[in-house]
């Protein structure tokens, strides 16, 4: 027996006019977990997020948080408290009254309110702050203002929507880790919203996709990243190569499948598989050699067509004699090579069966 | 060797320094006219014989002038204070509701602005006249009328400004507020108000304006006895300008002129700082 969630879901939908945003989802959020919502632009996670906030009420369906029902309470009742994109500081109060807002509308007593707010502005390494003005500060300080201001009022869940995207590349890497050590230090649920992959992957424990509304796969993201479940998933997290195949025969745990380009490969499989199916795999498992690979690899014959360099590795796109296009993700480990990839050079790709990942959807 | 004037040294133009001054002449050069003669000593407002704070004097003994110019500050008091709540409401309901016929509201809330005034006061007379608005009550209650008729002029002044304010104002902000457990008046008080109150006073400064120096829907609407100080003025200035209107009317630029400064003092960024729940 797992330990009551904190936040249930049970067929929740929300609908506009006829479209649902949110179509019948159903998730558990475990205690103290940091969950991540990832999907594309207009795929309803801001949708859900504003459920859970009280801001929309669902069409149909169960929302609970630590086993209350949340049907009709509104969101200045509920214990949860968010974290806006627009950080949405109060451009009129100081930085003290921006974070001490919400225990002044409850009617805390002053010395308690004044004390709660000088941990909260030191627990975001905001102290000294007090009188600053928002329009005194950075992006990343408004953020923290905003995080402590919905941390002080110690929530059953801090729900964060896109937090991170208004920042720059250096100063969200920062946040990442920040927001991981905020969230052990306080012990509270984190729930973010995001279509930064990297960002879920690096900060959540579990992470959901989502598509058109509706959860195609909940899971840890090692497990999301290695193993996805369908091919809208594989496509959307990473980079993937992707491959048509059909499924020949099942024989002794191993699968034959004829790929378009490839020709006729065998896999390690449980011989559930069978038609039309996707092959799979990661630029990084890609190898690349100019020599013919050793026996027992997947493999195929090209030439380079096009390299894009990211500094710490390349990304280099190889056309097939068979006309894939397969890109493989090569790690830049020396400063200087004595033999670097030139485009249009012939070469040959190569993976482990095993790191093929097979979708049947 | 001084450098050419760059694209925005303005001052450095001795042709846009004339065009500013001469710009200057031609807007207060007859307010400054009036406010000198106000103390001429003579009669008629041709020709500067000597100082004298005479017709200030008469001005203060001249008990219709008097009332009329009170009854002008209770109007405009009256009509701004009305004018403003109704418009900055109205304001609000636009900017935060989705409702059927919205834009129909919107177009006809513009309508009072572009009617000429003529056919307001004429359309006002008629309308009261029609629901026999009763007459001859005593002071302040005559006023009633015409209050009615500044305020069916001036809300929607106050109701496109402040809906300006609105524009920019980031809903987050009222939805941040509930979700740190404020009520809606709590939010409305301390979050939404605070940032509508430029808005506000612009509005209520322009309804104060237009209400205090109508003439045209306040004749119309005014019964028979009542006097406002536009109207007061006319009658006099039918019988030759004199100083002591002048004077009056300096009188009158002085308390527009100190509401403004007020205002505008109001306006301030860090007074609003201090706002906030028991800050």
């Amino acid at each position: 027996m797992s330990p009551a969630p904190i936040l249930e879901l049970r067929e929740v939908s929300k609908r506009f006019g006829g479209i649902a945003a949110v179509d019948r989802v159903s998730l558990e959020i475990r205690r103290n977990e940091f969950f991540a919502l990832l999907g594309p632009s207009g795929c309803g996670k801001t949708t859900l997020l504003r459920l859970l906030a009280g801001f929309e009420r669902p069409s149909s369906g169960t929302i609970l948080i630590d086993g209350q029902d949340l049907a009709g309470v509104p969101p200045n009742r509920r214990p949860v408290n968010m974290v806006f994109q627009s950080y949405a500081v109060f451009p009129h109060m100081s930085v003290e009254q921006n974070v001490a807002y919400g225990l002044r509308v409850d009617g805390l007593p002053r010395a308690e309110t004044r004390r709660r707010v000088a941990d909260a502005l030191a627990m975001v390494r905001l102290g000294g702050f007090e009188r600053r003005r928002p329009e005194q500060l950075s992006g990343g300080q408004r953020q923290r203002v905003a995080l402590a201001r919905a941390l002080i009022k110690r929530p059953k869940m801090l729900l964060l929507d896109e937090p991170l995207s208004a920042l720059d590349r250096k100063l969200r890497e920062e946040m990442q880790l920040e927001l991981v050590r905020l969230r052990r230090e306080v012990g509270i649920t984190f729930l973010i919203v995001t279509h930064d992959q990297e960002e879920a992957l690096s900060m959540a424990d579990r992470i959901a996709v989502m598509f058109d509304g509706r959860i195609l796969q909940m899971a840890a993201p090692m497990e999301l990243y290695e193993q996805p479940g369908c091919r809208r998933v594989a496509d959307f997290i990473g980079t993937m190569n992707l491959f048509h195949g059909r499924v020949l025969a099942t024989m002794d745990e191993r699968l034959r499948i004829e790929v378009e380009g490839l020709g006729e490969i065998a896999l390690p499989g449980d011989g559930r598989a069978s038609g039309e199916v996707q092959l799979a795999i990661r630029p990084e498992k890609v190898r690349l050699s100019r020599q013919p690979p050793r026996d027992g690899l997947i493999a195929a014959h090209g030439t380079i067509d096009q390299i894009a360099y990211f500094g710490d590795s390349s990304h280099v796109y190889v056309r097939t004699d068979g006309g894939l296009r397969i890109t493989c993700n090569r790690a830049n480990q020396s400063r200087v090579e004595e033999t670097p990839l030139t485009v249009g050079e012939p070469c040959w790709v190569s993976w482990r069966p095993a790191d093929c990942i097979l979708l049947t959807e | 060797m001084s450098e050419p004037a760059g694209p925005l040294d303005y001052d450095r133009r001795l042709w846009l320094r004339a065009w500013l001054a001469a710009t200057f002449v031609f807007l207060y050069a007859p307010i400054v006219i009036l406010i000198a003669f106000s103390f001429n000593d003579s009669r008629r407002n041709i020709v500067w014989r000597g100082f004298t704070l005479d017709y200030y004097a008469r001005a203060w003994n001249d008990t219709s002038l008097i009332e009329a110019f009170t009854n002008s500050i209770v109007i405009a008091l009256l009509a701004t204070a009305i004018s403003t709540t109704i418009g900055a409401l109205l304001a609000l309901a636009l900017w935060r509701f989705r409702f059927p016929g919205k834009a129909a509201v919107e177009g006809a809330l513009a309508l009072p602005i572009v009617i000429p005034e003529i056919c307001m006061g004429v359309a006002l007379m008629a309308f009261f006249s029609r629901i026999g608005w009763p007459t001859g009550l005593p002071w302040p209650l005559n006023l009633g009328a015409i209050v009615a008729g500044h305020v069916a002029f001036c809300f929607p002044f106050v109701a496109i400004v402040v809906r300006a304010r609105m524009a920019g104002f980031d809903r987050a902000l009222e939805e941040a507020s509930k979700d740190l457990g404020a009520g809606e008046w709590q939010t409305l008080r301390y979050i939404t108000l605070p940032y509508m109150r430029p808005g506000l006073v612009a509005g209520a400064l322009l309804a104060m304006t237009l209400s205090l120096d109508d003439f045209v829907i306040t004749f119309f609407t005014s019964g028979p006895d009542t006097l406002t100080f536009p109207v007061k003025v006319y009658s006099m200035v039918r019988f030759g300008a004199t100083p002591t209107v002048n004077a009056a009317s300096t009188v009158l630029i002085l308390v527009t002129v100190l509401l403004t400064v007020i205002a505008v003092r109001l306006q301030r960024p860090e007074r609003t700082i201090v706002e906030g729940p028991r800050a």
